[in-house]
């Protein structure tokens, strides 16, 4: 069997979702440490920005990271369109949550969210400072640019939904990626849900706090 | 336990074959008695119907034991009815009173069509066990039966996973219709095992690639599946199909897979 | 035709062996040439076909539910025996083959007997090999129980799911078969017809129970491994579609049928709650192990089960069988349960029926466990929690399922239970090689007649559907092709099919054209209910003589007045039903004629003239040691053939189990 019919099954998708789903929790990992220097002032905070804008090898991951999140999407949304194309006609009286949670059901639609919420998160930060770096006067102030929209009622509403959205997302991505590696036998399984739900509350509160913290004036 | 009797109101899907549209059909039954199986309730249901000369209503049954893997009705929403760890057979009317109205639907997915009302056909599950759900050895080539020890542990979960009945259930309640359920009980009952160990790789390949082939869906972990198995198959079949999967990826001795 | 059992010469140790180094072969060109029908997929079709195409045999294999794997003998839950001796406790080919022939009440074939003891073994090596998942001890071999009727523990098992294993064994074996395309599968597919050509059985007429299609398969010969035909009582133990139609097609082809009375009741099935039934519930035999039968010493004790001290309670098993107690074999276990419910001790609502309880094993499980834990002064409540366990994990999945069926939880309340037909002994007569009075048509399994005499021990039907499959027929059935290389594969345009599909459908036709007012069912029914009542774990020749006419006056009725909705060409379990019915309505009487000709009782033929002063079954050896084989002669019209039954090694005795 090559690789390519080995990653075209429906297993070997499933194996592309959860490698570059662990890729993305990873990053959230690091973005969330960014974000959380904001609490510990204006030049820690862009210290770390600048090292992420500016340095080679996280720039070059960036690269990975753009196309990693693109194929969970793409793969994600394909996944989502044919599985809804298994069962033509569909069940008058449906299970819902009797057999199972919703947002296990709701992982296109989450990701759906997501992905209109990264939309309009890229627009505001990612892209018009790329944009500063490559054609303009070089990096923005990201924190000043974040105080400055995080007044914005509206836009806080969008972050807290997209962090809604992300959190029911991870809870069941951080164990769905483990169990499609096979990982959650019978010894790891509890573990491995458990972590996985302390991982989706505490980064996405982090996130959370964020806009929060701006639009309370909790930070300068 | 305390008998009583019950009149209910049915909502069952006629479906004349294959290829007609199917719709629900209301039906009264009367004077049920709580010690009835689901089953007997829909004996009583197609006797009424013989009496005023109309057509019964077909759906597969069996043993009515719970094992054999026949019956396979969507009830209420619920793949084998409310009950769990139950098939439809073994479902009581002691569930039900008098009044309820009850919704039978058959199980429905693309790879299983509607042979007629609630029967459908199951045969792509047959398909997926010719693909290598089996241990390729013939008849009298056996060592003693003892010449091999297994982990009393090993053995033990690889029952648990040969419980599966084939039901079908697992498709039914997937929102996905995947048979991922399905198809990892049969690979893990077979690879804890040394029997199984040999062909381990290919078998799970070759069942996965005919499990996609009959055109069931993907697994995304829901776990619909196994809240609905009436047997109890565990999500852990699942997880290890999957590193059967990843093991037979990484492995070049499993060329002659697909 | 003077029936010929084609026993080999030689000892009994010796028999098979020789036959073995000594049949005919078929080299593995020619076997490519011939084709194979095998009708039915429980293990000993599923095994015989899959063994059959891995020989290299064309063969073509049939049932008429959606898969292979549903086959009844996945019901099976107790065990297989094996003579492995694996427990050092005394078992032998020798023994398993003497408790077999005693248990059958000497009514069965020596030599059979002797072959299915001398490959018991290799059935478990087999099953292991294919993955089957037997029950282990923490060393990591084989576990064993004992089972009724025996005093060694030979019996393999896997949970209370043997069945079940073993048949997805087999299965999965046919499976791969099919893959390699030695094996072509029919599924909801019913046989309907024997199609003979030149005195052989050379094909079959089938209908495809989806369209409604009647189809014709050609085959150098045909098995049938279809089965038992309990259900001709409508309530057993069978599934619901169980049936004799196969066997009863042969039959009426030239097939004779042997012992049709031999009934097995099986003593522990849940009790019959209301006129709804459809069908009963067994509860593994494995359960008399641990758990004792007892009714209320006082006739009519209406008090819960629970308020009845101990020295109120009649154990009337280790009362009248001291030796073996709760595991006497099952014909003897039911009639004991019978004759205190006509005695008027029965419990429950129907008084139909004894309890079984638990509560002794919990206590005696709670006390070893507590001593194994080393828990000092325990409570009574550790105990008895601790033995509930255990209990659990021997026999949950039975508790279980009894607990859904009828609501009450067998671990605090004991389990009320009553006999109900399960097995038949009886089947189409089959020599040595398995091949009935119709050359080219073979009988497997259940279906046939042989190994099992008046009365089958627990685990030995799983023993013998497999024996038959997987080490008997692959030889015998090559040492009678051996002569047929020469035969084409005749095509299905020839005469005889032409005229075997007329005939079928000309039946199916007058059955659809009847337009009655009665549902094939309740036909069904009323069959069940005169064949219980009077052919059933007790008979008489008064009873039988009734049940005849009676049985004539319900065919004639079911052929006027049954009524069958939809229509032919489509998906009509009505007429599926109808024609399995219509063939029980013949069968039922066959078995009542061949009950009244037997003026004895033995194993699970009980005649209530022929009995000893205890109540026990008495045969008559003098006169009635013999295979009943009646042929078919045409409507209420056999004709009895007798196989004397010679016992060279084993001396019959009146069976004793106290």
């Amino acid at each position: 069997m090559s690789w390519k019919q080995a990653f075209s099954s429906s297993v070997g998708k499933k194996i592309q979702m959860s490698l570059t789903g662990i890729f993305l929790i990873l990053f959230l990992i690091v973005h969330c440490y960014i974000n959380a220097q904001i609490w510990f002032g204006e030049d820690a905070f862009l210290t770390a920005a600048h090292f992420m804008g500016t340095n080679v090898v996280i720039r070059t991951i960036e690269i990975g990271l753009f196309a990693f999140l693109i194929l969970h999407i793409v793969q994600g949304l394909s996944l989502w369109a044919k599985n809804s194309k298994r069962r033509n006609t569909r069940y008058a009286v449906k299970a819902g949550s009797q057999t199972s949670p919703w947002y296990r059901r709701s992982m296109g639609l989450l990701g759906t969210l997501i992905l209109l919420f990264l939309i309009i998160h890229l627009s505001k930060f990612w892209g018009p400072n790329r944009f500063a770096q490559t054609f303009g006067s070089g990096e923005l102030n990201l924190y000043e640019l974040m105080k400055e929209e995080f007044q914005n009622v509206v836009i806080v509403v969008i972050y807290l939904l997209g962090c809604f959205a992300l959190a029911w997302h991870l809870v069941h991505g951080v164990y769905s990626s483990m169990q499609t590696l096979g990982l959650t036998t019978h010894r790891y399984k509890t573990m491995i849900k458990n972590v996985g739900v302390a991982f989706s509350i505490i980064v996405t509160v982090i996130f959370a706090l964020m806009p929060i913290s701006f639009y309370m004036h909790w930070v300068n | 336990m305390e008998h009583y009797h019950m009149n209910l109101t049915l909502k069952v899907w006629k479906q004349k074959n294959k290829n007609e549209k199917g719709r629900f059909e209301t039906y009264q039954v009367k004077n049920i008695s709580s010690e009835m199986s689901f089953l007997e309730m829909f004996d009583v249901l197609n006797e009424q119907l013989v009496a005023e000369n109309k057509e019964p209503i077909a759906f597969d049954h069996d043993c009515r034991e719970g094992i054999c893997g026949m019956c396979s009705m969507y009830i209420n929403g619920r793949a084998h009815g409310p009950w769990h760890h139950t098939t439809t057979c073994q479902l009581h009317m002691r569930e039900y009173k008098d009044g309820d109205t009850i919704v039978v639907e058959p199980w429905r997915a693309n790879s299983f069509p509607v042979i007629k009302d609630l029967v459908v056909d199951r045969q792509a599950f047959d398909r997926i066990i010719q693909a290598g759900g089996y241990v390729s050895v013939n008849t009298g080539n056996a060592v003693d039966a003892n010449a091999i020890p297994i982990e009393k542990h090993d053995a033990d979960e690889s029952f648990a996973s040969a419980a599966c009945i084939g039901c079908g259930a697992c498709v039914a309640a997937c929102p996905n219709a995947s048979a991922m359920l399905f198809v990892s009980a049969k690979v893990s009952h077979l690879s804890l095992l040394p029997q199984g160990d040999p062909e381990r790789k290919t078998r799970a390949m070759n069942m996965i690639h005919q499990m996609d082939k009959e055109g069931f869906g993907s697994c995304t972990n829901i776990g619909a599946c196994e809240a609905e198995c009436p047997k109890g198959i565990s999500l852990e079949n699942i997880a290890r199909l999957n590193r059967e999967y990843l093991g037979a990826m990484f492995d070049g001795g499993s060329q002659n897979a697909i | 035709m003077a029936l010929n059992s084609k026993i080999p010469a030689g000892s009994l140790e010796e028999k098979w062996e020789k036959y073995k180094s000594t049949c005919k072969l078929v080299n593995p060109a020619n076997k490519r040439q011939l084709e194979i029908i095998v009708i039915g997929t429980g293990l000993a079709g599923a095994s015989a076909a899959a063994s059959l195409g891995e020989l290299g045999y064309k063969v073509k294999t049939f049932c008429f539910q959606d898969s292979p794997r549903r086959a009844h003998s996945i019901a099976a839950q107790g065990g297989i025996n094996a003579a492995k001796n694996y427990q050092n406790d005394g078992d032998s080919t020798f023994r398993l083959f003497y408790d077999t022939v005693k248990g059958g009440d000497y009514r069965s074939r020596e030599a059979n007997v002797y072959r299915l003891a001398s490959v018991s073994a290799n059935i478990i090596d087999q099953c292991v090999a294919q993955g089957v998942p037997f029950a282990r001890e923490y060393g990591g071999l084989l576990s064993n129980r004992s089972f009724g009727g025996t005093q060694v523990q030979r019996t393999f098992y896997a949970a209370g799911q043997t069945g079940q294993q073993l048949l997805i064994g087999a299965y999965q074996a046919l499976e791969r078969q099919v893959a390699l395309g030695n094996v072509t599968q029919y599924s909801r597919h019913e046989m309907l017809e024997v199609v003979m050509i030149d005195g052989k059985a050379r094909g079959v007429i089938v209908r495809n129970l989806v369209t409604g299609e009647l189809e014709r398969h050609f085959g150098h010969a045909v098995l049938l491994c279809s089965g038992g035909y309990g259900n001709v009582f409508y309530l057993s133990t069978n599934a619901m579609g169980s049936n004799v139609t196969a066997a009863w097609k042969a039959h009426k082809k030239g097939a004779y049928f042997g012992n049709p009375c031999f009934t097995q009741i099986h003593p522990t099935c849940i009790p019959v709650s209301g006129d709804h039934q459809s069908k009963l519930t067994l509860m593994s035999e494995s359960l008399r192990n641990d758990g004792r039968i007892w009714v209320p010493k006082k006739q009519g004790d209406n008090r819960k089960p629970n308020d009845i001290p101990e020295e109120e309670r009649d154990y009337y098993l280790e009362r009248r069988y001291p030796a073996f107690g709760n595991l006497v074999p099952r014909d003897v276990a039911s009639r004991a349960a019978k004759e205190r419910c006509d005695a008027g001790y029965g419990v429950g609502a129907s008084k139909q029926a004894v309890y079984l309880d638990y509560a002794s094993a919990i206590q005696r499980y709670g006390k070893i466990e507590v001593s194994k834990q080393g828990i000092e002064n325990a409570d009574a409540a550790t105990i008895t929690k601790l033995g509930k366990e255990v209990v659990k994990e021997k026999y949950g999945n039975l508790f279980e399922m009894y607990e859904k069926i009828t609501g009450e939880n067998p671990y605090e309340v004991p389990m009320r239970i009553y006999p109900a037909v399960h097995y038949t002994m009886g089947g189409l007569w089959v020599d040595y090689e398995l091949q009935t009075t119709v050359p080219g048509l073979y009988a497997l399994g259940e279906a046939n007649f042989s190994d099992h005499g008046a009365n089958r021990l627990g685990a030995s039907a799983l023993m013998q559907g497999l024996a038959d499959g997987y080490f008997v027929i692959p030889y015998t059935l090559g040492n009678n092709l051996a002569d047929d290389i020469r035969t084409k594969a005749i095509p299905t345009d020839h005469p005889a099919f032409v005229e075997a599909e007329n005939n079928v459908r000309d039946r199916i036709n007058k059955l659809m054209s009847i337009k009655g007012t009665e549902s094939v069912e309740s036909f069904h029914k009323r069959l069940g209910k005169i064949m219980w009542d009077k052919c059933g774990m007790a008979r008489n020749a008064q009873g039988l003589k009734e049940a005849i006419e009676e049985i004539k006056a319900l065919r004639k009725e079911f052929w006027s007045n049954v009524r069958i909705p939809g229509d032919v060409n489509e998906f009509n379990p009505e007429l599926d039903k109808a024609n399995r019915v219509a063939d029980f309505l013949e069968l039922g009487e066959l078995m009542c004629m061949d009950a009244l000709n037997r003026n004895e009782s033995c194993g699970g033929h009980f005649r209530e003239e022929y009995q000893t002063e205890e109540g026990e079954a008495q045969r008559q050896d003098d006169q009635y040691m013999y295979v009943s084989a009646w042929e078919y002669k045409g409507d209420s019209n056999f004709e009895l053939h007798k196989e004397e039954l010679i016992y060279d090694v084993v001396h019959p005795t009146q069976r004793s189990y106290k």
